[in-house]
């Protein structure tokens, strides 16, 4: 009985401790975005950027099932997988800087985020470029016996590509450990699925190349782990592909210049009510798993986070220009 | 070095052997690309390799050139040593965004962090009849991507040398075969090893002029210089080797030598190779030149089907001769 108390109780305070780190995780992509975007007005960010509000719930259910040993390889809509991974909120706005302590030199920017100890493979910002390379990481893990997943996040659009065929065919034919995320937000910057697939049951599609699929409410975290959950269980089972299709909505524009003129403020309303954050907030509140004072906290040492990471990228330095043209090749040779 | 201890090799052969060679001094090292396994390659390189390294190692893949050349790129990311085989150039260019917007950009992207270790051979020229869409030469325009290497083996001894020191090399290099060259033979002794990439080589020396080129027209060049030494002109050959990198070195210590340059390419004229090391000439001596740098390069067309139209396409011995003679005589 005393036993079985305890047990009891220590399962609701890990999942009260889990939901908290849920929440707190998907905050800290929404806050980062919302500096992003007020940095990008004050033209401290330039170039091409993307956010990710209302898709975080995605970047934290998938990378909760990975371990540190995963690789993973995402698109120029990355802040959030990044931070989530790992990478100080610091060094990636340093990078957006374009600061020479940015986690890419200031050589990459917004698109192009990477970091080789935490085997995140950037920020791609070839629509489909980077499911090849997710293939070949799968690829080379299978040929070093290494039990490794290699996780590849993708939108819709990407789906139109040939890349993505061709690496949905080599992924099953070849039996590869890679996840393949699609974060199907509806839109191809203005271009709506139903104008850019004659089927738009993209799980379908991945399942077409016998690759094991499942499409999964992108808008709710829980729902988004449990699915990677089990899909990088399977993966790690028994060797093979796994397509997650997550189902959601980007609230803001698709980039910096994005006059929105495809869709209705209506539709994005309505979405709106879906958000991952609010809706999991209310949940965990409902469930007596969230008090006000948690979330104030949370709020708090995100607030304090994202402020030293701007502190961090103000106070970091230019590099040389004599160091133009490093890293186009190796400066080491390798065995 | 004695002849009976040197050992007949076609250019097929020698890169067959700097494969299995490969495949045996590093487990990481792995060929991969369209009919390489159970074909045996659609040249015949790979002939004979799936039997000796299994099929994992000789991976046939389907006809997906972005997909496998960006798996490729994955698994150099990952810690392998891959051969990625495009069958020719032409096919290339449904990979050219993994390798021109991936393998050549990783390392540059990040900052530094990852490197591209990856080789990927193609077969390349015209000459064979074979009509616009199997008679590309592109080496020269693959190497104005910073980023990769592009290699241009002619002889046997670079066909048979220079993979190793592409495989060891730390970022993605491009090996271009003339599909010309494939049953061309050569002398090499058995321990041949690996040669350098970063220089070119004087196959022949003449004071009168330097003729600059790389590939099969190397051996036109050299066809046409036996030609001139007939008629008393001295004509210095040099094969390029590596198009990027370029050595200018040599060409330009050549130059200052002959006071004359031509350059022959297989490529075409606009926008080229032959283009840029005329521009290095000029940048570099042009004070030593006694007359105008010259190019022979392949007419400005897809490549025709008809015998004497693509004849007349491409750079040939006789013209290289007259335009030399031309060069010559009407100078200095
Ligand atoms: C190959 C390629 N074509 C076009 C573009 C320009 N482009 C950038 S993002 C984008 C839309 C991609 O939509 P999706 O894959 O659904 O991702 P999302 O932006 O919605 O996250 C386009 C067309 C590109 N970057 N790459
Ligand atoms: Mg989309």
């Amino acid at each position: 009985m005393k036993t079985k108390n305890t047990g009891k109780k220590k399962a609701a305070a890990t999942n009260h401790n889990h939901a908290v780190h849920l929440l707190r995780s998907m905050i800290r992509i929404r806050r980062l975005e919302d500096k992003c975007a007020e940095l990008y007005t004050t033209t401290k960010i330039r170039g091409f950027m993307h956010l990710y509000d209302g898709e975080e719930a995605i970047a934290v259910g998938v990378l909760e099932a990975l371990t540190q040993d995963d690789a993973i390889v995402a698109t120029y809509r990355e802040h959030g997988h990044a931070l989530i991974r790992g990478l100080s909120a610091g060094s990636i706005l340093a990078e957006m800087y374009g600061k020479q302590e940015g986690c890419s030199r200031g050589r990459g920017g917004s698109m192009h985020l990477f970091d080789d100890k935490l085997r995140f493979y950037g920020g791609n910002a070839i629509v489909g470029g980077g499911l090849p390379i997710a293939v070949g990481l799968a690829l080379a893990d299978k040929m070093q016996q290494k039990k490794r997943v290699t996780c590849c996040f993708f939108g819709d659009g990407a789906v139109a590509e040939g890349e993505f065929h061709e690496s949905m065919n080599l992924a099953a034919l070849w039996k590869l450990p890679v996840l393949f995320v699609c974060e199907n937000n509806l839109y191809a910057m203005g271009t709506a699925l139903k104008y850019s697939q004659s089927n738009m049951d993209l799980a379908g599609k991945a399942a077409s190349y016998d690759v094991a699929s499942v499409a999964v409410d992108g808008m709710d975290v829980l729902a988004v782990e449990a699915a990677a959950q089990k899909a990088t269980e399977v993966i790690r089972f028994k060797g093979e592909p796994f397509f997650l299709e997550c189902q959601t909505y980007r609230f803001r524009a698709h980039s910096m210049y994005d006059a929105e003129l495809y869709r209705t403020k209506a539709e994005v309303d309505e979405w709106k009510k879906r958000c991952p954050i609010a809706t999991f907030t209310q949940r965990l509140k409902n469930e007596g798993l969230l008090s006000d004072a948690d979330l104030e906290k949370i709020e708090g040492d995100v607030a304090q986070e994202i402020n030293e990471a701007v502190a961090f990228a103000e106070a970091c330095t230019w590099e040389p220009l004599e160091d133009l043209t490093r890293f186009v090749y190796s400066e080491r040779r390798m065995s | 070095m004695t002849n009976d201890v040197m050992q007949k090799l076609t250019y097929r052969e020698a890169v067959r052997e700097a494969i299995r060679e490969a495949m045996k001094k590093d487990d990481r090292v792995f060929l991969m690309g369209e009919d390489v396994g159970r074909y045996g390659g659609c040249f015949a390189v790979s002939k004979g390799l799936l039997e000796d390294f299994g099929p994992t190692r000789i991976r046939d893949t389907p006809l997906s050139e972005s997909g496998f050349v960006g798996a490729g790129i994955g698994a150099a990311l990952g810690g392998m040593r891959p051969i990625v085989e495009v069958m020719t150039v032409n096919f290339s260019l449904l990979a050219a965004d993994q390798i021109i917007n991936n393998a050549a950009a990783y390392l540059h992207m990040s900052g530094g962090l990852f490197n591209v270790p990856i080789v990927i051979r193609m077969a390349t020229g015209g000459g064979r009849q074979l009509a616009a869409q199997h008679s590309r030469s592109l080496e020269g325009w693959y190497a104005h991507i910073p980023g990769i290497k592009v290699l241009s083996p002619a002889t046997v001894e670079d066909a048979r040398g220079m993979l190793w020191t592409a495989l060891e090399d730390p970022d993605p290099v491009l090996i271009f075969e003339n599909a010309g060259l494939y049953n061309m033979e050569g002398m090499l002794p058995p321990d041949i090893g690996p040669v350098d990439i970063d220089k070119a080589r004087i196959r022949r020396e003449g004071k009168d002029i330097s003729i600059i080129s790389y590939s099969a027209s190397l051996f036109k060049s050299l066809d046409a210089a036996e030609i001139l030494a007939k008629e008393g002109i001295e004509a210095e050959v040099i094969d390029l080797r590596t198009l990027r990198p370029l050595d200018e070195t040599t060409f330009l210590d050549s130059v200052a030598r002959t006071h004359r340059a031509l350059i022959v390419d297989e490529g075409w004229r606009s926008g080229s190779i032959s283009a840029e090391i005329s521009s290095r000439i000029m940048e570099s001596a042009f004070y030593e030149l006694d007359a105008p740098v010259e190019r022979l390069c392949s007419a400005e067309v897809p490549l025709p089907y008809a015998r004497h139209l693509e004849e007349a396409a491409l750079p040939q011995v006789n013209k290289i001769a007259a335009l030399v003679k031309k060069m010559v005589g009407t100078h200095g």
